[in-house]
């Protein structure tokens, strides 16, 4: 019973950790109608911006969150002027050659300009909370802030499609991009916006797996898979799903260390994802896939 | 009363090929003008075409007296010209008040007494604002198509087959909903398959077939034209 609590709130933290990416991944594929492969080193180059950004000042590790959403978000549409915005006309296959392309790219500069060896926000070690009242379940302090944040964010990322302008039209153009464009709705103010939240969010995923484990060059490509999972489950395109989707994902990947040995984890991802791909292509809410 | 919209002698197409060959109408600003004529006859492309969703080739379309041959999508709306096309025309997983919402994304200031004006042209849709419009019949998409294109609050309303896939008993709706549009004062310009309803209504009628203009006239003289009704409108 202890061990299945234990795990749930691993899963928890995980699902947070996915959920972030994903909500970015389904919104890219919703607006722009590609897979964005470079989605998982943009949670690396976060990470690292955060850690560049804490180095420099000397603060506390959870100030590398807002330091690296804030870095992120302009990253994000940075690539997308430079790089992405010229190939939108072409096939949306292109785009995803050239995200794959770029995801090599970030990969390189963060080891480049950091190394590749393992880096972590704080050193030394942080003593879990004792709960006697749930059967001597152990929490850390950080896995208490890390779901509590991304709840934070997902109710944001929620007021923001459900009560904006902009959000509404974010939504409309993933429903249906030529009335969108009938309508007169500005594509390219939308795609801005969808690459800040995109690019904010995987920041913070990235942020998120720093503070609970360390940081890698690899951290990011390596939780691509599941952060696709999760996005194809939820029904990709649909935000929400995403949520649902990455939480899923998560605690089924601890959740199976119950039965199967832990380094299986990403291929429960996977085989989830691909079941879903098998059994309902467009996933729990209905997708755009 | 003064001229709406002329396109003069337009073509274009998809690719290299053209499907207009030589298309001219006029909308003066308070008629209702219909376009009929058989499958592939240029009638829907047209429409897109003097939207800004095709490239015009040759030829030109005036608005008001203003050049806005291959104007984008976004100008047109911003000089008052709404579109409604015929398939695909709703946001499926906006509710119904976001979708009109949508339609006046350009407009500055409160919506609510644009929203109100809608919700008095179709009672039905007040009684569903938060229900998301995928879920909804036929008639009622019908509804929120041409609700969110009214929102702009248009000079000129252009409808692509409004009534296609709907009820007769909701056909005849649709006729009614578009003469109190236009009694409103706002030009309407359509394609229609129900050709013999449609030029009912209309103030001028043009028959397209293979891309060109066939014949023009009052919507009575084209339904009491003897060729035109064996042609067109099934005899």
């Amino acid at each position: 019973m202890n061990e299945i609590l234990q795990l749930l709130v691993y899963g928890l933290v995980l699902g947070s950790v996915l959920a972030m990416g994903a909500i970015g991944v389904s919104m890219i594929f919703g607006i722009l109608r590609f897979a964005h492969f470079a989605h998982g080193d943009f949670m690396t180059l976060g990470a690292y911006l955060g850690l560049a950004f804490i180095a420099a000042f000397g603060l506390g590790a959870w100030w590398a969150l807002p330091a690296a959403m804030l870095g992120m978000a302009i990253v994000a549409v940075g690539i997308d002027q430079l790089i992405y915005r010229r190939l939108r006309r072409t096939q949306p296959v292109i785009l995803l050659i050239s995200s794959f392309g770029m995801a090599l790219i970030l990969r390189s500069l963060v080891q480049l300009i950091w190394g590749s060896d393992n880096q972590t926000y704080v050193s030394g070690i942080q003593f879990p909370w004792r709960l006697d009242w749930l059967g001597g379940l152990r929490l850390k302090p950080d896995h208490a802030w890390i779901v509590l944040i991304s709840a934070g964010l997902i109710v944001a990322v929620h007021l923001f499609l459900s009560r904006t302008r902009l959000g509404k039209a974010m939504r409309a153009m993933s429903d249906n991009m030529d009335l969108a464009r009938i309508s007169g709705i500005p594509a390219e103010r939308v795609i801005m916006m969808t690459w800040i939240i995109g690019g904010a969010l995987a920041a913070a995923a990235g942020v998120f797996l720093g503070i609970d484990t360390r940081l890698h060059p690899m951290m990011g490509w390596t939780t691509l898979l599941p952060v696709f999972a999760a996005a194809i489950l939820g029904g990709i395109g649909r935000p929400y799903g995403a949520i649902v989707g990455g939480m899923v994902i998560g605690l089924s990947m601890e959740m199976s260390t119950l039965l199967i040995s832990a380094s299986y984890k990403p291929a429960v991802a996977f085989a989830i994802m691909v079941l879903m791909l098998i059994v309902r292509p467009q996933g729990i809410f209905k997708g755009t896939l | 009363m003064s001229t709406l919209l002329e396109a003069r002698d337009l073509y274009g197409g998809y690719g290299g090929n053209d499907i207009l060959k030589g298309v001219s109408l006029r909308v003066e600003a308070d008629e209702v003008v219909v376009i009929v004529g058989p499958n592939g006859a240029g009638k829907s492309t047209a429409m897109k075409a003097i939207f800004g969703l095709l490239r015009i080739r040759q030829g030109q379309v005036l608005y008001r007296g203003e050049d806005i041959t291959n104007a984008r999508p976004e100008q047109m709306v911003r000089r008052g010209v709404a579109y409604v096309p015929q398939e695909h025309n709703i946001f499926p997983s906006l509710s119904v008040q976001e979708n009109l919402e949508m339609g006046a994304y350009l407009m500055k200031g409160d919506l609510k007494p644009r929203l109100e004006r809608i919700y008095q042209l179709f009672p039905r849709l007040a009684e569903r604002k938060r229900q998301p419009t995928g879920q909804m019949s036929g008639g009622e998409r019908q509804m929120v198509a041409m609700g969110r294109a009214l929102m702009i609050d248009p000079r000129l309303l252009m409808l692509d087959e409004p009534t296609a896939g709907l009820s007769p008993k909701l056909i005849d709706e649709t006729f009614v909903q578009i003469q109190k549009i236009n009694a409103a004062g706002i030009g309407v310009l359509m394609v229609e398959q129900n050709a013999k309803q449609a030029l009912a209504i209309a103030s001028r009628g043009y028959v397209l077939a293979t891309g060109a203009n066939r014949h023009e006239d009052s919507g009575a003289a084209l339904l009491a034209d003897p060729h035109v009704a064996e042609m067109f409108l099934g005899g």
